[in-house]
């Protein structure tokens, strides 16, 4: 254990908030002192000594080319997460007036289409550094994906918790993997309550819950690689999804690791986040200026972003903030346009999260809050065919044929009628 | 007046390891007080110096989060069930 020890580059843990100090166990509030939440203690040192652009290249194209970054002491999961195309949007770009546009796009991630399996491939891993034996987590849907299938390849006894209205894709989509599901009659806040008490008397390693501060850090990657995938470079603008807001305070962290160890140069990025208007908790604080969040109960079509009470929304609220960046709602009917658009115009076909984000990418052009000029990058994180139930009735339907020519011709000329009358429309 | 109190795992080291106490309170507030009577030195980690619930847990009532219903003023009926949960990540 000493050899892998060694090449560890993270020390403990922390609170977030008062700064008192943890062992690196399965632990995610500062239970001694205020309740903070927790997060891993680097020795940055370490990284800038041992870690080097030229390093980072020649690893392997996954997550783990980042591994000194991450919190793990000995040998990954490795399912081949990350390391997701970056796709420069020319034509939604010229769609929105910007001059350069970026799609990071999770949609594919691997093992199981969404930016969870990030998170999961180092929750899992330290999970097993831990001793767990049974894995769990309460979720929205592609964390309960990712944490069955993750869980499967590595051997782990899993039990999922997910609220019981949840797309049909997603609830087959952990059931493939032949966890334990379980479906919780109540939203996903209630799901996650009941977990907390869970996690209490049984001794799972719950990936959200008790390995938090590690759960969380996968998603920093999602920061180390933009930067790579730009060319060592950072955007001027990002937008993300807001759910809990986890995910935007860590890729602000990714960034800024980057910049601390010497891989990038040091510049402004302002900060933007999306939300559906049926659940804005942390869109409603920012546009009223407060600091605190107060909860909602949730009703949209984006539910794997439905979280009511987000346990980072006051530090995702001040990053926006600090960096000049935006936090925006929209209705669920320019979510579905918006998952229409990205599809239209980059061939990307995402779930209610991505359209929800590329909604708010929109309307914070169309209002100035994101310049035409800055280079921005648009986090899509999920794939649209586990909510195919979202757009069903919104994307048309195909003509149904006979085997013959006529038949054909017949419909082709309608299928041309029908465009024109769209780009009439459209004017 | 007993309600049922869900402690979770970090306060647990205050209750002699117990994860449900009974206690008796009208309402939230008292609540608290209750239970730094009965267990001293738990009501520092439940709340700050101004007595307000510390932002990163949640309280609920039969479920119910009490920020939807009376804050720590929200009442307390014989039988009720409080559960203290600190704030977790999404999914």
């Amino acid at each position: 254990m000493t050899a892998t020890l060694s090449r560890s580059t993270f020390i403990g843990l922390r609170c977030k908030e008062c700064g008192h100090p943890y062992e690196a166990g399965a632990r995610h509030v500062c239970e001694d002192v205020c309740f903070g939440p927790l997060e891993v203690v680097y020795d940055y040192d370490a990284i800038r000594s041992r870690v080097s652009r030229a390093t980072i290249e020649a690893g392997p194209t996954s997550i783990w080319r980042y591994r000194e970054f991450l919190p793990i002491e000995g040998e990954p999961i490795d399912v081949g997460t990350g390391f997701t195309p970056l796709l420069r949007a020319n034509r939604l770009a010229r769609r929105l007036g910007l001059k350069e546009l970026y799609i990071k796009n999770d949609g594919v991630n691997m093992p199981t289409l969404s930016f969870k399996d990030r998170v999961v491939s180092v929750a899992l891993t330290r999970a097993r550094e831990l001793g767990f034996t049974t894995v769990s987590c309460a979720s929205t849907g592609n964390l309960a994906n990712s944490t069955a299938a993750i869980a499967a390849h590595a051997g782990m006894e899993c039990c999922v918790f997910i609220p019981s209205d949840l797309e049909l894709g997603k609830v087959l989509g952990t059931l493939v993997y032949n966890p334990t599901l379980m479906a919780v009659k109540g939203n996903y806040d209630q799901v996650n309550r009941l977990c907390s008490e869970v996690a209490n008397t049984y001794g799972w390693g719950f990936v959200n819950i008790n390995l938090r501060p590690y759960y969380s850090e996968g998603s920093k990657t999602l920061g180390y690689e933009v930067i790579e995938q730009l060319g060592w470079r950072l955007p001027d603008h990002i937008v993300a999804p807001l759910a809990s807001g986890s995910l935007f305070t860590k890729i602000r962290k990714g960034f800024d690791e980057f910049i601390k160890v010497g891989l990038v140069e040091e510049k402004a990025v302002r900060f933007s986040g999306a939300q559906a208007e049926g659940c804005s908790p942390i869109a409603q604080a920012f546009a009223e200026g407060r600091d605190f969040i107060t909860p909602v109960k949730p009703h949209t079509i984006a539910k794997s972003i439905a979280i009511g009470n987000p346990a980072d929304g006051p530090y995702a609220i001040d990053i926006a903030n600090r960096t000049g960046g935006s936090i925006a709602a929209v209705s669920d009917a320019e979510i579905i346009e918006g998952i229409k658009l990205l599809a239209e115009t980059e061939g990307v076909f995402t779930e209610t999260a991505g359209g929800t984000t590329i909604a708010v990418l929109k309307k914070l052009v169309e209002q100035g809050k994101i310049d035409r000029s800055e280079t921005t990058v648009a986090y899509i994180t999920g794939n649209g065919l586990k909510t195919t139930e979202a757009i069903a009735s919104s994307i048309g339907e195909p003509f149904v044929i006979e085997a013959q020519l006529d038949s054909f011709n017949s419909a082709w000329d309608r299928a041309q009628s029908l465009h024109r009358a769209t780009w009439e429309t459209v004017g | 007046m007993a309600v049922q109190v869900l402690i979770p795992t970090p306060l647990q080291k205050f209750t002699n390891d117990e994860a449900m106490v009974s206690l008796e309170a009208g309402s939230v507030d008292e609540l608290l007080q209750a239970m730094e009577a009965r267990f001293p030195g738990i009501l520092a980690r439940l709340c700050d110096d101004g007595g307000k619930l510390r932002r990163f847990l949640n309280v609920y009532v039969n479920s119910e989060d009490i920020r939807f219903l009376n804050h720590q003023a929200t009442s307390l009926a014989d039988g009720d069930e409080v559960s203290i949960v600190p704030a977790v990540a999404g999914g």
